[in-house]
């Protein structure tokens, strides 16, 4: 039996398209994924995202200890109201999900994970908070509402209390603003100004019909992969796994390895890749040719096989094929996809693909 | 969900439409319902003028936002023409499957005969939704 957001019956109001992604039914588009792309690209869109796993530790000095040695990248470097991105790893290096703690103050840290990865997340967590004897707990209680968009800001005004409105706007990206039972974060997956929600599940219809209302789209799962194509921000499951660590990923970047005291799950394997020199590089290619890139295709440089696409899209803003792909680290700037026994020109590139003005 | 299902034309299981003209030559397409289950057309790959087909030969494809998908040829016969607007205008196969969103030109010495009926159709259609659970090709997305 599949899982319901609490906003389930409004996708299918909407008329949505329903898939199954991790266990849930979620809206893979209300009736077009290329016009849900453009409304969040050029105005302003929403999506539910109440399948997200939300993980609270509400105690913050046990709960920094325990977050220092479970994640790659490193808690310390944050401050109340900011938020980090980085990876979980396992002894090997291997990235068990990507995820966005929050440092919530005196009331601790807030985690979100992954739907389809909730299961493992929560059995490889659970026994070593135990050992840091360090209390979580999971919110399913909470729904979490995503509005993105160069208008969202905008949108928001109709809809929040004034005094509200004034501290999410002056709040910095990748920082959060608590207020009631609102948590307002200047975060998201599409490469766009915006915020993401989260509320009770009993309050998230009403704030969702209020937002539909002050003419913010609904758009769906499919809409949100080609958005953070674009914006060259990995998926999980697609780009990276358990078998890939964060350096063959593109996600170096997110590994905090000051202070080198810092002990953290997974050091010491990355440690020794990085001594042994890193094989692979993660890339962005933009095809040349008409059509259409798509995951698990072959890149070649020149005639030799170099690496696989991680993750592939039509990019409905560039108007051309688009990929994530782990290849060679000699591959040249110019490669070639196989696609459909074909193989077709592509340029690589330093993702993202599509940036917002600043 | 209904779609349109033109009562003139006729059909394959695999969802294409065909139509013969007055001069012989037989138009082929693929269903509104195809269309839908497919989502956004973002590209298009047409067959080369000249080429033999077999029935059930898969002689273009239609990529949308979700997948690619193989369009079979519903006849033996030749590619005589395709539809080069689909290059720059993948789109009119959602809009307009049975009219502008044509795909390629037959010629062949077959006829329509042993393809299904728009009631016969309708029925595949029909329990395609039944069956529809919405699954996706590639499951991981987002």
């Amino acid at each position: 039996m599949a899982k319901h957001t609490p906003l389930y019956v409004r996708h299918l109001a909407l008329g949505a398209r329903l898939v199954d992604f991790g266990g849930w039914d979620l809206p893979l588009h209300y009736g077009s994924q290329l016009k849900e792309h453009t409304q969040v690209r050029t105005a302003a869109g929403l999506f539910d995202v109440s399948h997200m796993t939300i993980v609270d530790f509400p105690d913050p000095r046990p709960a920094r200890v325990l977050l220092r040695y479970l994640l790659a990248n490193d808690v310390a470097r944050l401050y109340p109201d900011k938020a980090l991105y980085t990876c979980l790893l396992n002894e090997t290096g291997g990235i068990i999900d990507d995820l966005i703690v929050y440092d919530r103050g005196a009331t601790g840290y807030r985690l979100v994970l992954n739907a389809a990865t909730r299961v493992k997340d929560l059995s490889w967590i659970a026994p070593i908070a135990e050992r840091f004897s360090t209390a979580w707990n999971e919110r399913d209680d909470l729904a979490m509402l995503a509005v993105q968009g160069p208008e969202a800001l905008t949108r928001l005004a109709a809809v929040l209390d004034a005094g509200i409105l004034a501290r999410v706007q002056a709040s910095q990206r990748f920082h959060a603003i608590e207020a009631g039972n609102l948590f307002i974060a200047r975060t998201g997956y599409t490469g766009e100004d915006g915020v993401e929600i989260m509320l009770p599940a009993d309050a998230a219809p009403t704030l969702w019909d209020q937002l539909l209302a002050a003419g913010v789209a609904p758009c769906g799962l499919g809409a949100r992969d080609t958005l953070r194509l674009e914006a060259g921000m990995s998926l999980y499951g697609s780009d990276m796994d358990e078998t890939t660590t964060p350096l063959v990923s593109g996600l170096g970047w997110t590994v905090a390895w000051q202070p080198p005291d810092r002990e953290f799950i997974g050091r010491a394997a990355l440690e020794r890749q990085r001594a042994a020199g890193i094989p692979q590089i993660f890339i962005g290619l933009v095809l040349e040719d008409r059509g259409v890139l798509r995951s698990h295709q072959t890149v070649y440089d020149g005639d030799a096989a170099v690496g696989l696409t991680t993750s592939g899209a039509f990019s409905p803003t560039l108007n051309r094929g688009i990929a994530l792909a782990r290849v060679a680290a000699t591959t040249g700037e110019r490669c070639r996809v196989e696609v459909r026994g074909k193989r077709l020109a592509a340029l690589t590139v330093k993702p993202p693909f599509v940036s917002r003005p600043r | 969900m209904s779609h349109i299902i033109p009562a003139d034309l006729r059909y394959a299981e695999t969802h294409e439409w065909a139509r013969t003209q007055d001069d012989g030559l037989v138009t082929v397409g693929i269903t509104d319902h195809a269309q839908h289950l497919l989502g956004d057309l973002v590209f298009v790959e047409l067959p080369e003028i000249g080429r033999v087909v077999s029935v059930a030969e898969g002689c273009a494809v239609v990529e949308s936002v979700k997948a690619a998908s193989d369009v079979y040829s519903p006849l033996d016969g030749v590619i005589v023409e395709v539809n080069e607007l689909l290059a720059d205008n993948p789109e009119l196969i959602n809009q307009d499957p049975y009219g502008e969103g044509w795909i390629f030109r037959l010629k062949t010495v077959s006829t329509l005969d042993a393809l299904m009926d728009a009631t016969a159709y309708e029925a595949i259609a029909a329990a395609d939704d039944d069956e529809d659970n919405g699954s996706l090709t590639d499951p991981r997305l987002v």
